[in-house]
This record gives C-alpha cells, sequence and structure tokens, in this order.
C-alpha cells in the first residue's frame, strides 16, 4: 500500500465513523415527547450491550473455560453492585488464573 | 448517588474505560503493524477514529486492497448504531449546549463512554463529557502507540486475559438497572437470545456483526418500549454502585 493511498483510507474510516455520531447529536436538540420513543431510546443501550456481550465474551480470551470463568466472576460481581473497574479487573484476574491452572494440568 | 458532574468527576469516571481500552488498542496497534502497516498509521487512525470494531475491520480491508467504496459502506453499516447512540444521548444532554460542542461531544460518543455517559443522572453537561472523553481517548490513543511501538510487551497470558475486560464492563453497566428495573431484564434476555441465533444459527449467522447489534438493540428496546414504557424520571441514571 503507497502512504497515499493510506491517508485516503484513514480519512474515509473517520469519515464514516464520524458521520453517523455527530448527525443525530446536532439535528436532534429538542426533547423527544413520545413516550414510547423515548423509552425506546433510554432502553436502547442495554439491548446494544446485551447482544455486544454475548456470546462474544465467551470468545474474547484464548480458551472457553477461561472465558466462562471470567463472565461468571464478572456478573456476579456486578449483581453485588461492584463499580466498573471492580468487575472489570475482577473478569481479568479471574481469566488469568484459570489459565494459569490449564496450563499446569496440561 | 447523586454527585455533581464536573470535568474531574468527567476524567475520574473515564479511567474505567481507558483501562479497558488498553488491551483493545494495544492490541490493534500490534495487529495493524503485523499487517504491514507503517508504525504511525495505528495512532493515527486511533486519533482520528475512535472506534473499536470499525478499525479491526478497516485495516483488515485496507490489507487485503479493499476498494475505497467496500471500506467506506462495510465501515457505515458496522457504525450505524453510532446513529441509534448519538439519538438517545442527544435526548439527555443539557439543551444549552451549542453546536460546536455538540459537534466535539460526537466524536468522543464510543460505546463505552455513551453506556457511562447514560449512567449519570439527571442532564449531562459539557464539562463532564468533555473529561469522560478524554481520559478515555488517551488510554485509546495510549495504547495503540504502545501495542505498535512494542509488539512483545506483554506476556500472551496477560494480552489473553485482558480481552475480557471491555465486556466484564458492559456487564457491570447492565446488570445493576437489570436488577432493579424487570423491563430491563427482559429486554437484555430478548437481546441476548437474537444475538445468540444471529451468531450460531444459519443462515443468520451471515449478518455482519453491525447489522446484529443494530437488530437487536431495536428489537428488544421496541419490545420494552411498547410494553414498558417509562414515566418521566425513570432510569434517568438507573446504575448505583456500591463504590
Amino acid at each position: 500500500m503507497t502512504t497515499n493511498v493510506l491517508i485516503a483510507a484513514i480519512c474515509i474510516m473517520a469519515l464514516v465513523t464520524y458521520l453517523p455520531r455527530v448527525v443525530p447529536l446536532v439535528l436532534f436538540r429538542k426533547k423527544i415527547q413520545n413516550s414510547f420513543l423515548r423509552s425506546f431510546l433510554l432502553y436502547m443501550p442495554y439491548g446494544i450491550l446485551a447482544a455486544m456481550i454475548f456470546p462474544a465474551i465467551f470468545f474474547s480470551t484464548d480458551s472457553l473455560i477461561s472465558a466462562i470463568a471470567g463472565a461468571v466472576v464478572s456478573l456476579l460481581l456486578a449483581w453485588n453492585r461492584r463499580g466498573l473497574l471492580t468487575v472489570a479487573v475482577g473478569g481479568t484476574l479471574t481469566v488469568y488464573i484459570v489459565q494459569w491452572i490449564l496450563t499446569l494440568c496440561a | 448517588m447523586s454527585q455533581k458532574l464536573t470535568f474531574a468527576v468527567g476524567l475520574r469516571g473515564g479511567i474505567p474505560i481507558a483501562l479497558g481500552y488498553l488491551s483493545v488498542s494495544f492490541a490493534f496497534g500490534m495487529s495493524a503493524v503485523s499487517k504491514g502497516f507503517p508504525l504511525w498509521a495505528p495512532a493515527v487512525i486511533s486519533l482520528t477514529s475512535f472506534t473499536g470494531t470499525g478499525q479491526f475491520v478497516g485495516i483488515d480491508l485496507i490489507s487485503a486492497s479493499a476498494g475505497f467504496l467496500e471500506l467506506a459502506f462495510t465501515l457505515l453499516i458496522i457504525n450505524l448504531r453510532y446513529l441509534l447512540m448519538s439519538l438517545s444521548l442527544s435526548q439527555r444532554l443539557d439543551p444549552s449546549i451549542g453546536f460546536l460542542k455538540r459537534m466535539a461531544i460526537a466524536f468522543g460518543n464510543t460505546d463505552e463512554i455513551y453506556a457511562v455517559a447514560m449512567q449519570q443522572e439527571g442532564a449531562l453537561n459539557f464539562r463532564y463529557l468533555l473529561g469522560l472523553i478524554l481520559s478515555s481517548y488517551a488510554g485509546w490513543v495510549g495504547g495503540t502507540l504502545i501495542g505498535s511501538l512494542a509488539s512483545n510487551l506483554l506476556p500472551p497470558a496477560i494480552c489473553s486475559a485482558l480481552g475480557i475486560a471491555v465486556y466484564a464492563m458492559f456487564i457491570a453497566i447492565i446488570v445493576p438497572p437489570a436488577r432493579k428495573y424487570k423491563p430491563v431484564m427482559r429486554i437484555i434476555a430478548i437481546a441476548v437470545f437474537l444475538s445468540c441465533i444471529f451468531y450460531w444459527v444459519p443462515p443468520f449467522n451471515r449478518l455482519s456483526s453491525g447489522w446484529v447489534i443494530i437488530i437487536c438493540g431495536v428489537i428488544s428496546s421496541a419490545y420494552g418500549a411498547y410494553y414498558f414504557p417509562l414515566k418521566e424520571e425513570q432510569l434517568e441514571g438507573g446504575a448505583d454502585h456500591d463504590n
């Protein structure tokens, strides 16, 4: 790839990422009154995030077993209302420990 | 948990996001360099795009010599979800925030920043969002730089373990409100069910991930909005953590 082609490609990437982000934010400035639409938009993050987490989380590490362990620990911590950082570190540590145990067994 | 949304609160709120980003952007930097990109490229991409999935798919397409049209169209589909997120974030912004500031906020409306911002109570001001975006952005660009400069800095075991960090953070965002509000629990269940179908069951699993996220998000939240329409204040900041 030449440098010029690469720069053009990078510009295209930036543009098609920014456009869908900026258009609604500058165009829709009034509060939506319709209760269905309001609820729809407020519920949206949960639907989107849930779809992004599952099932992708199970394939986010080197082995299915460590990913399941990490997911379970994260779910338990979150259920007990731990903060974002605690849950992220807890999930990551669990995966690390389980993988370490797995290499010992192998 | 009602605190003033200052710049400092925003900066602090972005720290867990930045930590989650470090691992992902680190992997992005590494993978771009291993695909033959010059050292400066991944950092410039992270500086200008500031998105996860889109960047990974982007470097895949570029290194496979895809045309500009294919690149633009694929990324646009993956990024369509931002239309919904920006529309929903727009409803929560302080109405006095002007045009230029909205343009700046739009640049930083990533999945994670959006999710954390939407947890706050009341109207969102510019100072808070700026802080949130800046610390997350620093983690994203910094991680990319480190990843591309030192491809073998972290042992592989730690890299693999960090792969789960972003998902764990997402779990921390959606589970507490789900415990508190039954409709949120149902919406999550529907979205997860649909998402699994789109992952495993043919021919649905041929659909690209951008479309899957849009379809799951739209169907599950439309179900929620139809059967459980919200009253005025509910859910505008539903998650209360103990720490």
